[in-house]
């Protein structure tokens, strides 16, 4: 670790679940839209293909479980920050075996593995946003102030401020970090008050990323050797305003990738992945 | 004045109330060296010294005072009262109120013997002054004054640093009239010592006789509280090198931050800066702003030692035994200008992480544990340095051999680095931490929920558990103040929201809100002005306490650290054995404890923040706005701007009902308005004349007498003392209705309704404006103080009031801090109901307190010339006389008195968590 709080964005390892075919059926979702499988899995194969090709990332592919529909959405089941991973209780009850291949495969990683075994607590990892200086920890029906807690005795070094998450599925569904201290954010009325709240409750001035629509705000931000800022982002096709949004970041290396058919299942870009920095641990 | 009497007859039969008294007297004291400067100036009209305010307000007040000073006794009685707690028992809920009462100042009174002449003096003053008063429109100053308890505001127009606005509102209520009284001992005091030497000296003498008792002569103290007086702008290190030869000294240990004891001898009556200076010096400390004093306290509390105090006054009982530590942490510590600096700030960082007070996650531990060990050993020797070298090292709480194996390994990555890099790189992770510079405070929400109040170098930040649920950047703060044990915030209005709003929190006492509050006027002036604000040298009114950061600013010490030409000093590195009992065994300072410390650290006995919730007391704040921009050259000028500040009572009400989130402890702690006060003092002045001939008579107070000449009087008094049982309880105990005639009533009824009106337009301005004239801002702000009802009085009533307001205002730092009982009944305004008798009870050493309001209540309502009656019963005394008996007892007694009458209000009004925070 060369110093607390350094290296942004910057990561070795991901972690990746294929997709199950209980999917397009079962999965959880907000809207009642019919799931294409096909594309589902063109979409998810096209994606491990840039970390794993594009990004050089050394990419950890856990095994499809048709009984748990949602396993795609990694993200939800574990929180890594540094060497430590919080494997979380997810707030919907059917997504909770989910953390077990998890935390086998972070385990294999050599991460500080911590459980959150509160019953009372619930957290969703789509609820939790890491700035790189903070936390801030959505409030949503998935995530409750008992598992922003645990998620805050967990990381100790970190500020962690909760957010009231209203009318959206997790905190990430309308916003994530597309650099250092910038926050990408909707324009709905929803998310640019989750804006306000984290531009109030944090100490450190954020720069703000508007985009037209609030799924597009969910991009990926990494730092990585040899390729300087990168940023996953939604395509043309699916958000063509905020596509330009995104196409302004010059000094940005700029991945389109198509998420259109997981969005139905509220799916964004960065729940499919657990991203590890191993480099940087101690 | 009567009050007084029956004070003094409280004060010979309670020998006990004198700890209460000197705590209160403490707060008098920092008051009284800017009198005595003041005194200084004019020496010939020693009594004019205080009574700066007293031209203003005092002026008027001191009338009252001098014919009450005659019987100065009675400040004792005030002592007493703190210990009203009970009487609330045994009153029927509507008939609850809580009013404040300043003991101390009684208590002082008593001690010096009044001299009649001195009076005379004072009354002739009070005369000239009261006039003025009545210009000024101080009635209804003084009325508001009553109302807001004590405000302390800050204020940020603008988010630059340099505005900020500080709003200290006192609510004069009872305690300004026991401040009345304690006044006008100050007064006697003064013109006594005018006799003998400087008045100022004198009263320094009083309150530190009373204080410590000591038997140190008086003329001692006298001189050097003088020369403390003259200096107090100068170093403290003068006044100490003066007092050197003739003080006491005393042996100061200091705890350094390596875990070593420094001692120190020091005069008995030095500064904390004095001390202050000596361990910086000891230590080759030049950027020393960042550090402070801590001390202990009786409660075992780590309060600041304020540098601009007294170390005696504010240890009082305690051990002359000191902790060096960082007050305030640096938000990059790579601008410190030393290296000496940064590895001081380490040892006090390694302390905060090994107690647990910093927490970090186990690899910054581990990294910042590798950075100490390079710093104190050096580059990691294999041979040398076997796993149990660091053995000695505390790097967490709960140290692990994991951690220090983690430890060790990271140290030997460090090699080559300079001790003085290995502390740069700490503090780089260090300071990044969330938990850096945090001040946390328990408390709870408005709904009763704990969590923590976290002050830091950009504003307050609120935690529930480890969760940051909400967060205020001091920009977005535009007040803050605390009352009783609550703790006020006023928010700037969000971009969409039209009104500022308020959130209040409930800590665990009233020294507590204190403590946050005064940690964060610390914070905010240190890290957010450019510098800071002007003290109120002016002694215009402000109800508050007046407590201010008075150290630099860190801009201010950035700026004087960069001109350090010195060569880098060389200074040695604790050994690793060293340090490592400093860790364990040290005292480390707890969270709590350290929080706590903070807030105690202004050490001034603030005025206590009295936000008047009550909706039907109008609050007259009292705004004080040092504009930043003036800085050094804060007149009288912004003395008045502040003083805007004052809104009428009813204006803070509505904001409060409308707006504040924690209504409820609001209405709780809601105590009587100003009016009651006002109408008090204006009655007190009439009766303190009754009590003075009376007293003069018979030392003792004898009921039938009193009755009589109450009766007599325009306002009747009743004195409960008749009572044996009582008497021996309560040092005083006062009983005094008073009828109002047509006239005044009717004149209140046509201010009262305008003044309220304008209030509510324009809260503060209103009152303050008309009556101040440049020089009378002062005087214009503590009018505002009283409360507008007051100001419908009559003038003789209104000039009283607002002398006693003045004179109060001084004093009132330390009645703030003085606890007091008072029972106001009076609702002169609005509130009151037609025919309403009102009593209250003053623990204060006052005793008659007579409503005006309580007739223009009437008037205004029905046009009806209804006469209500209201008592004001002081009880001064320790814990353990039954304040609830005392009160039952003389609710008793006026309904036996006046069987016609109904007791339709009861107003107490404790003060004893105020009383424990004097300082």
């Amino acid at each position: 670790m060369a110093g607390l709080m350094s290296g942004f964005g910057s990561f070795t390892h991901a972690v990746v679940r294929a997709v199950p075919q209980s999917l397009a059926k079962e999965a959880l979702r907000t809207g009642s839209q019919e799931v294409d499988l096909l594309k589902v899995r063109e979409e998810y194969d096209e994606y491990v293909s840039v970390l794993k090709h594009r990004l050089g990332l050394e990419v950890v592919e856990l095994p499809a479980d048709d009984a748990l529909p949602d396993s795609v959405f990694v993200e939800d089941v574990a929180v890594v920050c540094g060497d430590t991973a919080l494997i979380t209780r997810p707030g919907a009850e059917s997504r909770r075996k989910e953390t077990e291949a998890m935390k086998t495969a972070l385990t294999e990683l050599g991460l500080n593995i911590v459980e959150m075994t509160d019953e009372s607590a619930t957290l969703d990892g789509g609820d939790v946003l890491f700035t790189g200086r903070e936390f801030f920890v959505g409030l949503s029906k998935r995530t409750n102030q008992r598992g922003a807690e645990i998620l805050a005795d967990v990381f100790k070094d970190y500020a962690v401020s909760t957010v009231p998450v209203q009318d959206r599925l997790h905190l990430k569904t309308v916003c994530s970090m597309a650099a250092p201290g910038l926050i990408a954010i909707g324009s709905s009325e929803p998310a640019q008050k989750v804006l306000k709240i984290m531009q109030q409750m944090s100490d450190h001035k954020y720069d703000k990323l508007t985009v037209p629509d609030d799924y597009a705000a969910n991009c990926i931000y990494m730092n990585l050797p040899g390729k300087g800022d990168v940023l996953l982002h939604c395509t043309p096709e699916e958000f063509p305003e905020s596509a330009k949004v995104f196409e302004k970041l010059k000094d940005h290396m700029l991945i389109p990738v198509n998420n259109q058919e997981k969005a139905k299942v509220d799916g964004g870009l960065t729940c499919l992945s657990v991203l590890i920095n191993k480099k940087n641990n101690i | 004045m009567t009050t007084e009497v029956g004070s003094e007859t409280d004060v010979k039969k309670e020998p006990e109330k004198v700890p209460e008294v000197q705590q209160q007297t403490e707060p008098q004291q920092t008051e009284q060296p800017d009198k005595a400067a003041d005194s200084a100036a004019q020496p010939a009209s020693a009594s004019d010294d205080q009574p700066q305010e007293e031209s203003q307000s005092a002026e008027a007040k001191s009338d009252p005072e001098a014919a009450a000073s005659p019987e100065p006794s009675s400040p004792p009685a005030a002592g007493g009262q703190k210990k009203d707690k009970g009487i609330s028992r045994f009153l029927p809920p509507w008939l609850k109120r809580q009013k404040s009462l300043s003991q101390d100042k009684p208590a002082e009174s008593t001690e010096p013997p009044r001299q009649e002449s001195v009076e005379a003096v004072k009354e002739e003053h009070e005369e000239t002054s009261q006039p003025k008063e009545e210009a000024d429109g101080e009635g209804g100053a003084t009325t508001s004054t009553e109302q807001t308890e004590e405000v302390k505001e800050v204020k940020e127009v603008k988010e630059v640093k340099e505005v900020k606005e500080v709003k200290e509102v006192k609510e004069v209520r009872e305690e300004s009239r026991a401040e009345e009284v304690q006044v006008e001992e100050k007064d006697k005091e003064e013109e006594k010592s005018i006799g003998s030497a400087d008045t100022q000296p004198v009263r320094e003498e009083k309150e530190g006789e009373s204080e410590v008792k000591e038997s140190e002569e008086q003329t001692e103290k006298k001189e050097e509280k003088k020369e403390e007086e003259q200096v107090n702008q100068q170093e403290t290190s003068v006044l100490s090198a003066l007092k050197l030869k003739k003080m006491k000294m005393v042996v100061c240990h200091v705890t350094l931050l390596d875990g070593s004891q420094f001692s120190c001898e020091v005069e008995k009556r030095a500064k904390g800066q004095y001390l202050f200076f000596q361990v910086c010096e000891q230590l080759n400390l030049l950027e020393k702003d960042y550090f402070g004093l801590s001390f202990k306290d009786n409660a075992e509390q780590r309060c600041w030692l304020d540098p601009t105090k007294e170390i005696k006054r504010q240890i009082r009982n305690s051990q002359w035994q000191f902790a060096f530590s960082v007050k305030f942490y640096p938000p990059d510590p790579s601008q410190l200008t030393e290296d000496i600096t940064r590895y001081l700030l380490c040892l006090q960082l390694r302390q905060d992480i090994a107690s647990g007070r910093l927490p970090c996650s186990f690899v910054t531990h581990a990294l910042l544990g590798s950075y100490t060990l390079q710093a104190e050993l050096g580059d990691h020797d294999p041979e040398e340095h076997r796993l149990d070298y660091i053995s000695d090292f505390q790097f967490a709480p709960n140290q692990t051999k994991e951690l220090e194996e983690k430890v060790v390994e990271l140290h030997k990555s460090h090699r080559g680095m300079t001790p003085a890099q290995a502390d740069a790189q700490f503090l780089e992770n260090a300071k990044k931490l969330s938990m850096y510079g945090v001040d946390l405070h328990h408390a709870k929400d408005s709904e009763g929920v704990d969590i923590m109040l976290g002050v830091c170098a950009n504003g307050l930040l609120i935690y529930k558990d480890r969760l940051r649920i909400n967060r205020f950047a001091w920009p977005k703060i535009l007040k803050i103040s605390y009352k009783r044990s609550n703790f006020y915030i006023k928010i700037r209005p969000g971009e969409a929201e039209q009104f500022e709003s308020t959130v209040g929190f409930k800590l665990p006492n009233h020294r507590a809100a204190k403590r946050v509050w005064k940690v964060c006027v610390e914070h905010h002036t240190f890290f957010r002005l450019v510098s800071p604000e002007q003290p109120t040298k002016t002694k215009f009114l402000t109800l508050g306490s007046k407590f201010r950061y008075s150290g630099r600013t860190q801009a201010q010490t950035r700026q004087a650290s960069s001109l350090i030409d010195r060569p880098a000093p060389y200074f040695q590195r604790t050994s690793s054995k060293r340090i490592s009992r400093s860790l364990d065994g040290a005292p480390v300072v707890n969270v709590s404890d350290y929080s706590q410390a903070l807030t105690a650290g202004a050490g001034e006995n603030g005025p206590s923040l009295e936000l008047n919730s009550d909706s039907k007391s109008p609050q007259v704040e009292v705004v004080e706005k040092p504009n930043e921009d003036a800085d050094t050259s804060l007149t009288s000028e912004t003395a008045f701007e502040t003083d805007k500040g004052g809104a009428p009572e009813r204006k803070s009400k509505l904001r409060v009902q409308g707006e504040n989130i924690y209504v409820r402890h609001s209405n709780l702690m809601l105590e009587d308005l100003d009016k009651t006060q006002e109408d008090v003092l204006k009655h007190q002045a009439s009766i303190s004349e009754l009590k003075r001939s009376f007293m003069e008579a018979t030392p003792e107070p004898r009921p039938s007498q009193w009755d009589k000449r109450l009766t007599g009087s325009p306002a009747t008094t009743l004195r409960l003392q008749a009572q044996g049982s009582l008497e021996e309880e309560l040092t005083s105990l006062f009983l005094s209705k008073a009828c109002f005639s047509g006239l005044a009533g009717s004149c209140s009824a046509d201010a009262a309704p305008a003044e309220a009106s304008k209030v509510s337009a324009q809260p503060e301005v209103p009152q303050q404006t008309p009556p101040r004239p440049g020089t009378d801002s002062r005087d214009a702000s503590k009018p505002p103080v009283v409360k507008t009802e007051m100001v419908t009085i009559s003038d003789t009533f209104a000039a009283q009031k607002t002398e006693i307001s003045t004179k109060e205002v001084p004093i009132v730092h330390t009645e703030t801090k003085t606890i007091t009982y008072e029972a106001a009944q009076l609702d002169g305004n609005g509130d009151g109901e037609p025919g309403v008798l009102m009593t209250a009870q003053t623990i204060t050493s006052e005793s008659l307190c007579t409503t005006t309001t309580t007739h223009i209540t009437k008037t205004l309502k029905g046009g009806l010339s209804e006469t209500r009656i209201e008592k004001r019963i002081v009880i001064t005394g320790d814990s353990d006389i039954d304040h609830d008996q005392a009160l039952a007892q003389a609710i008793k007694e006026a309904k036996e008195q006046h069987p016609d009458m109904s007791v339709t209000r009861v107003v107490v009004h404790k003060e004893t968590e105020l009383a424990e925070d004097d300082d």
